[in-house]
């Protein structure tokens, strides 16, 4: 018998069960898009059959990282902008639970830039939500990577100098196998794109656009926005990169410029990180985290080594 | 210094094979039933430099590097013989000989590869032979390694060339190059050896210096710290580790990278050691036994991961291996000025066990320990050591190693256990309760029934949940801190405690308390000042935190004045002993050494016998701070 028996376990899941019940009152502001991305992975995880017990939510600091309190699966609040290697470390070694990793703009592509690279770039089985809203909120208002170019703020009086960067092309280029951008008004949209997420067998990126009425009310995040999926001027194959970097770079543009692109970027099929692992023989066949629990599992022993050393 | 020791130095340039070829040399002495210890100095640059292994071998157990040394073997620098490497490298052709005569003691024998180096354009050789009765024996180690194989295998020659001088018998050596190499490879190296063997063995010999005859009364292995405290996690059923390379911890990286994946385990190389550590605290909270480690710049960063399993209690062993700092400092010397920066980095108070092991067995012992109370406690464990530690090589009786795995995962429930634990009546875990005894509130693992709980780095409730009611947050630190308190009372309760004391004469008078890997070279200092008729005994350390009262007050009351010997510029264990223990300022006083090498036994003896005489105990290379009041 697994250790682990939440895994796999085959009910009906209602959504209410990803609610903690527990908390008071969620400490978003009325109106933010962070209730948007709660709902849509409650219902896209419901609508999955995944067992709260078997779902590992990682977030980072900010508002952002406070979607593991008012999430009811195993969770782990890490710290800004680590909540990528927290994860993957997580689902390295016990596969089987399905881990999905969030935070924000800053958290994501700011300080935790670094890690983002480099787990899109190593393909790690897992969903990663970034809560983009063009803003720091949680420490009131201040320029983010994604802010646009000449946006002020306490910090940046004079406007930024800088460009927003490109998070999807970002994303792409580093690595990510499933890159996808939804938003918080529309909730049934981001539903089935988390759902895709999590069932994709690799890196998933979305890039998730929420609204912040405290700090950003100038932002895109509240416009209509257009689903490339069903709009047909947007005709490109998911599956070829420079298809895909071509529509990135048209939605990344004219995101700045009033107009909301959203969909499914790309996807490729390429093996997992640890299905990579596993063929170079770095990657243990059954979970690590199993093992500890197997009584008849022999374990071996430095003094197996005493030969080299003699 | 005992009577009868060998002390061989080889040098050269690094890459010349100075490294493995010490190896051999030592496990070759340790074979023919010799105590061993070896003493690495290289610079930090691939090739070249100036760069030397001590092998020091006696009958009697050696713990130290020698004063000194009594055998050279000075090979020729890689780059010197091409002149086009010189407007690069510079020619650094007479170093190995002219760099390393400082040290070496009256009577010692000197062997050169008069192929490679000129004697003549060293200063005032001759003249330095003499006055210290050196025995002088340039030899053509190129040319022979030329002339039975490659040019490269010249070390092969100096090793027969010496083993000849210093009437050692080369079956060792050629049992060891048979074990490791083969086919051409392997007859053109026992070709050289025999040759140069042969070559010196017809030749007049005027030194009387010889390899020491012994004998071990059980099989040893010639073990690293470093190997010892990857074996140690392995043991403990450590099978998670994530990296980023930095000297000296590479050598840990190194070893458990190269064995885990045989063993069902998961080596992780990744961007940086925040990360590093990020992913132990992952794999760990997924279920596995986890470490990570780094030197001291790498461990800075990992300074808010530490802090992250501190307040979520997540078990993890962080490996610390000390080299000479601030920042860059010099990546390849030892230093131990690195234990303020892992008692006290990262943001709040410190909640986490921190050993320093004073030698290889230590080294295993304690990092055994460490992921025992990791586990058991729910926290982060510090193995604190350094780079002399990490690269020496000691005998070990080989069933010192001979002990059970242990895979336990500590205050872990298992799902039958979860399902009897209290649970809100939210049906969450209660995975952070306020009150158990002893702090530990035991906890799931995701993928477990009805074990949902979130580890936050925020203060939370005892679900786990963000909360910043004050009687909640007295409640939970007082839990985290008393775990601390019941850790010292399982350590002073433990059958052999982690401090080494060393009393030769019984009841000493005078102290000499260190801490770390100093430990082996105070205690030959001790032997040798209690031959000079001073009762001088020496407490070695481990415990960091936290830290080992009753030991330490008991070791200081008992001496009338105590001499504090660290590798550091700011006696950084002395101001911990008295930040801890509130007394004792006026008994003690520090030497400290902190100019890339480690003490030398002759210099703790010089620097105790002038402190007791109230002359002034620094040296060259040491320094000396009085006690408080003095």
């Amino acid at each position: 018998m697994s250790a682990f028996s939440a895994i796999g376990e085959e009910r009906e899941i209602d959504q209410n069960e990803f609610t903690p019940g527990i908390e008071p009152q969620a400490t978003w502001c009325p109106g933010c898009g962070d209730f948007g991305v709660l709902k849509a992975l409650k219902g896209a995880m419901a609508e999955l059959g995944k067992n709260p017990d078997e779902v590992l939510l990682v977030t980072g600091i900010g508002c952002s990282g406070k979607l593991s309190s008012y999430f009811n699966s195993y969770g782990y609040h890490s710290i800004h902008g680590r909540s990528l290697p927290v994860a993957r470390a997580a689902k390295l070694a016990n596969p089987d639970l399905e881990v999905v990793a969030a935070g924000g703009d800053g958290d994501g592509y700011g300080i935790g830039g670094n890690h983002f690279m480099h787990t899109a770039r190593e393909n790690h089985d897992m969903t990663y939500i970034v809560f983009n809203n063009e803003i720091f909120g949680l420490t009131k208002g201040q320029t983010s990577p994604t802010s646009p170019k000449g946006h002020k703020s306490k910090t940046q009086p004079h406007g930024s100098a800088k460009d927003p960067v490109r998070p999807l092309s970002m994303s792409l280029s580093a690595g990510a196998s499933y890159v996808a951008r939804t938003a918080a008004v529309n909730p049934n949209q981001a539903k089935e794109i988390i759902k895709e997420a999590v069932e994709h067998d690799g890196f998933a990126h979305i890039d998730f656009l929420t609204q912040c009425p405290t700090w950003n009310k100038d932002a895109r995040q509240y416009v209509p926005y257009t689903d490339i999926q069903q709009d047909d001027e947007f005709d490109f194959d998911v599956t070829d990169r420079r298809e895909a970097a071509d529509a990135m770079y048209d939605a990344e543009s004219r995101l700045y410029e009033g107009e909301v692109l959203t969909g499914r970027f790309y996807r490729d099929d390429r093996p997992s990180y640890s299905q990579e692992k596993q063929s170079t023989g770095e990657m243990p066949e059954t979970p690590l985290a199993e093992r500890y629990f197997d009584d008849d599992y022999e374990w071996e022993r430095s003094y197996d080594f005493m030969d080299r050393h003699r | 210094m005992t009577d009868n020791e060998l002390v061989w130095r080889i040098a050269g340039g690094s890459g010349d094979g100075i490294d493995s070829t010490s190896q051999n040399f030592a496990k070759a002495l340790m074979r023919s039933g010799l105590s061993v210890f070896t003493h690495r100095h290289y610079p930090s640059r691939i090739r070249g430099g100036h760069t030397y292994v001590e092998v020091r071998a006696s009958a009697d157990k050696v713990k130290s590097r020698g004063d000194g040394y009594n055998c050279l073997l000075a090979l020729g620098d890689s780059f010197a013989r091409n002149p086009q490497d010189e407007a690069y490298y510079g020619n650094e052709e007479v170093k190995p000989l002219s760099e390393n005569l400082d040290e070496l003691r009256e009577g010692g024998v000197i062997v050169y590869d008069e192929g490679l180096l000129d004697g003549s354009e060293v200063d005032d050789l001759d003249e330095r032979a003499e006055e210290n009765d050196w025995h002088v024996y340039p030899l053509d180690l190129r040319g022979m390694a030329r002339e039975h194989g490659r040019e490269v295998m010249r070390n092969t020659a100096g090793v027969g060339a010496t083993a000849a001088l210093l009437g050692m018998d080369t079956g060792p050596f050629e049992e060891l190059m048979e074990e490791r190499m083969g086919g051409d490879i392997l007859e053109q190296n026992l070709d050289i050896i025999q040759m140069a063997y042969d070559q010196v063995a017809e030749m007049d010999h005027s030194h009387d210096l010889r390899v020491p005859e012994g004998e071990h009364d059980e099989t040893q292995v010639l073990v690293s710290g470093s190997t010892a405290i990857a074996y140690g996690a392995l043991d403990e059923g450590c099978r998670f580790i994530a990296g980023y390379p930095m000297t000296p911890w590479t050598d840990v990286f190194t070893i458990m990278s190269q064995n885990l994946p045989a063993m069902g385990g998961i080596s992780e190389q990744v961007e940086d050691e925040i990360a590093a550590a990020a992913l132990a605290l992952g794999a760990s909270h997924a279920g596995a036994k986890a470490m990570s480690g780094s030197s001291g710049g790498g461990f800075a960063l990992m300074s808010e991961p530490l802090g992250l399993a501190e307040i979520t209690e997540t078990p993890v062993v962080l490996v610390e291996s000390m080299r000479a700092g601030p920042s860059t400092g010099m990546p390849t010397k030892p230093e131990q000025a690195d234990l303020e920066h892992v008692l006290y980095t990262s943001q709040g108070d410190s909640n986490r066990v921190v050993f320093a092991p004073g030698n290889q067995q230590e080294a295993y012992e304690q990092t055994r320990t460490a992921f025992q109370l990791a586990y058991d406690y729910q926290m982060p464990a510090i193995v604190i050591y350094d780079q002399k530690l990490s690269g020496e090589l000691q005998n070990v009786p080989e069933s010192f190693f001979d002990r059970e795995p242990n895979p336990d995962l500590g205050a872990t429930l298992t799902e039958e256990q979860v399902a009897e634990a209290e649970h809100h009546a939210s049906g969450k875990f209660n995975r952070y309760q306020h009150d158990p005894e002893n702090g530990v509130s035991p906890r799931s693992l995701p993928g477990q029934a009805d074990g949902r709980f979130l580890a936050s780095g925020n203060e939370h409730n005892p679900q786990g949940h963000i909360d910043e009611d004050p009687d909640n947050r007295i409640a939970q630190m007082n839990r985290r801190m008393r775990k601390l308190s019941s850790i010292r009372t399982e350590l002073d309760e433990a059958e052999e405690s982690n401090q080494t004391l060393h009393d030769p004469s019984g009841d000493a008078e005078y102290g000499i308390l260190t801490w770390g890997s100093s430990q082996g070279t105070v205690e030959e200092a001790v032997d040798r000042l209690n031959e000079r008729g001073h009762a001088v005994k020496s407490l070695g350390v481990s415990d960091m935190m936290p830290y080992p009262e009753a030991d330490v007050a008991g070791f200081l009351e008992s001496v009338d004045e105590c001499l504090v010997v660290e590798m550091n510029a700011t006696a950084q264990f002395r101001g911990l002993t008295q930040k801890e223990l509130g007394r004792f300022g006026e008994k003690m006083s520090s030497l400290l050494k902190y100019n890339g090498n480690p003490f030398e036994p002759a210099e703790i003896v010089e620097g105790f016998e002038a402190s007791i005489n109230g002359g002034d105990p620094a040296g060259e290379t040491t320094k000396y701070v009085p006690a408080a009041g003095d």
